[in-house]
């Protein structure tokens, strides 16, 4: 699995979200308050909807069609209707770039 | 301002709303199912700010809303046997059976506190009073904002065709929904859930919706051997106080969340994809709006689901030019959607549309016209995400 170059650090606003699309996936990309970044699916586990459309809430992100949240650092499911957990993924910051381990 | 057309989506010959029957099969089949809906421009930046999440607007209104249970219930208790009695029950009545429907709504969504624990705990006081299995009614909630009056998917569409005049009637004084909620309630508390529950609740949550279904049922009993013991220790009319107080609401306090809730989507449209055809949103008084936690601007609460009540108002005035104009009063709306309902009570297929203003984005007929197949990644992106 190889760190792919994902976006400028700049690109994600503080507590927000941004779609990044790799190969046949979508993912999305969350920076913290704190400017730590993280990385999970992009699409709800509930209906398919994608969460860069999102809130995101000290470390939750909410989705924009039926208010599902997650934990993002760990893609737990937080709150029905969501009930399976999200698929997370690794990042790093090098050279003002997040990298995402996928 | 107005014009009648049937949007191609909806002509169906006849119309089956159970949720396992032909028109789910067909809801599916033409993709109107889980399907992408239009929705108005709004900046990100902007919609950031407005999803934005705060305690105080929700806790000072909870206040207020428990407050006034105390208040209205101590008038009916303290003029208990005069006439005056009337106007303290009348209103505890909307207090407690008309403004919980907003207040199961808006905390159903986790929007109107920011803080989750106390949506949950004003839910469940909320589901309470309005005699819904909480369990049950946040997923078909969920089902609602997926599949908004698509037919054989949606299992909150409140205009069934062939539309009974009479059973809209009574529901105005809740005698029939409230039997048959505390039938689903009993049902369930059995451990029994319909085929229609168990295909919008997950199986991992039936569980819950019996829990819940107990625990409502078993207050409601308490309710009732108090005011049975009342009774047989000679407490005559003062026997009724009981249910006056918890459960009784739901009979004589309903009417204002029904007039409400059926303008929300009445004589409009169904198996259309674009909210302005579905939805409306209309103008009213602050004392019913305060009731109704602002959801008479329905199709911005359809649109952007995690926009809470207390900043609709912002968020209207900011798409309104690209909305249907508003109804301007409860009754304007009522007109109007009563005008539709009766064509349709003749021909189902019948549906108002309202001409939009110069500003607006016309509508997208082809969302239900021809519906692109809905896959996972990238695709749906590239027709616009969310």
């Amino acid at each position: 699995m190889p760190w792919v170059d994902a976006c400028a650090v700049d690109d994600v606003d503080e507590e927000d979200v941004v779609r990044w699309d790799h190969g046949e996936r979508t993912y999305a990309i969350y920076r913290s308050l704190n400017n730590e970044f993280y990385c999970t699916d992009g699409l709800c586990t509930h209906e398919q909807v994608h969460l860069s459309g999102g809130l995101v809430m000290d470390y939750e992100i909410e989705c924009p069609k039926h208010n599902g949240l997650f934990d993002y650092r760990s893609g737990k499911a937080l709150r029905a209707p969501v009930c399976e957990d999200l698929r997370t993924y690794e990042t790093k910051v090098e050279n003002g770039r997040v990298m995402v381990l996928v | 301002m107005s014009k009648s057309t049937a949007p191609i989506g909806s002509e169906l010959a006849v119309r089956d709303y159970s949720l396992t029957g032909d028109s789910t099969r067909q809801a599916i089949e033409n993709g109107l199912s889980a399907a992408e809906w239009y929705h108005s421009e709004v900046p990100r930046k902007k919609l950031k700010s407005l999803m934005k999440r705060r305690d105080a607007p929700a806790i000072r209104d909870t206040v207020i809303w428990i407050a006034l249970h105390f208040v209205f219930a101590a008038g009916g208790l303290y003029f208990w046997g005069s006439w005056l009695c009337v106007p303290f029950w009348f209103a505890y009545g909307v207090v407690y059976g008309s403004a919980c429907d907003s207040r199961w709504h808006e905390c159903g969504h986790g929007t109107a506190f920011r803080t989750r624990w106390m949506n949950d705990v004003v839910y469940h006081i909320a589901s309470f009073q309005i005699m819904r299995n909480p369990v049950n009614w946040r997923w078909s909630h969920a089902r609602h904002h997926t599949d908004t009056l698509i037919v054989g998917r949606d299992p909150e569409i409140a205009w069934m065709h062939p539309i009974s005049l009479v059973l809209k009637a009574l529901a105005f004084v809740g005698i029939v929904e409230t039997w048959t909620s505390l039938k689903v309630l009993m049902r369930n508390a059995m451990g029994n859930l319909s085929q229609e529950e168990r295909d919008y609740i997950p199986e991992s949550q039936w569980p819950k919706a019996v829990f819940w279904a107990w625990v409502h049922i078993a207050v409601y009993a308490a309710v009732l051997v108090v005011s049975l013991v009342l009774f047989v220790s000679g407490a005559g009319w003062k026997s009724l106080i009981p249910i006056l107080l918890i459960g009784g609401p739901r009979v004589y306090g309903c009417w204002h969340f029904v007039m409400t809730g059926l303008l929300q989507h009445g004589g409009l449209a169904e198996n259309v994809l674009d909210h302005r055809l579905n939805s409306r949103t209309l103008y009213m008084n602050p004392i019913s709006r305060w009731i109704y936690w602002n959801m008479n601007y329905h199709i911005e609460h359809h649109m952007f689901p995690m926009v809470p009540y207390y900043a609709l108002p912002e968020l209207h005035e900011l798409i309104k030019d690209d909305l249907p104009p508003p109804n301007t009063s409860i009754w304007d709306g009522y007109k109007e959607m009563m005008g539709s309902v009766m064509k349709q009570r003749v021909d189902p297929n019948h549906a108002m549309r309202k001409t939009l203003p110069r500003t607006a984005r016309p509508y997208l007929e082809h969302l239900h016209r021809a519906v692109p197949e809905r896959n996972t990644g990238l695709e749906i992106s590239d027709r616009g995400g969310t």
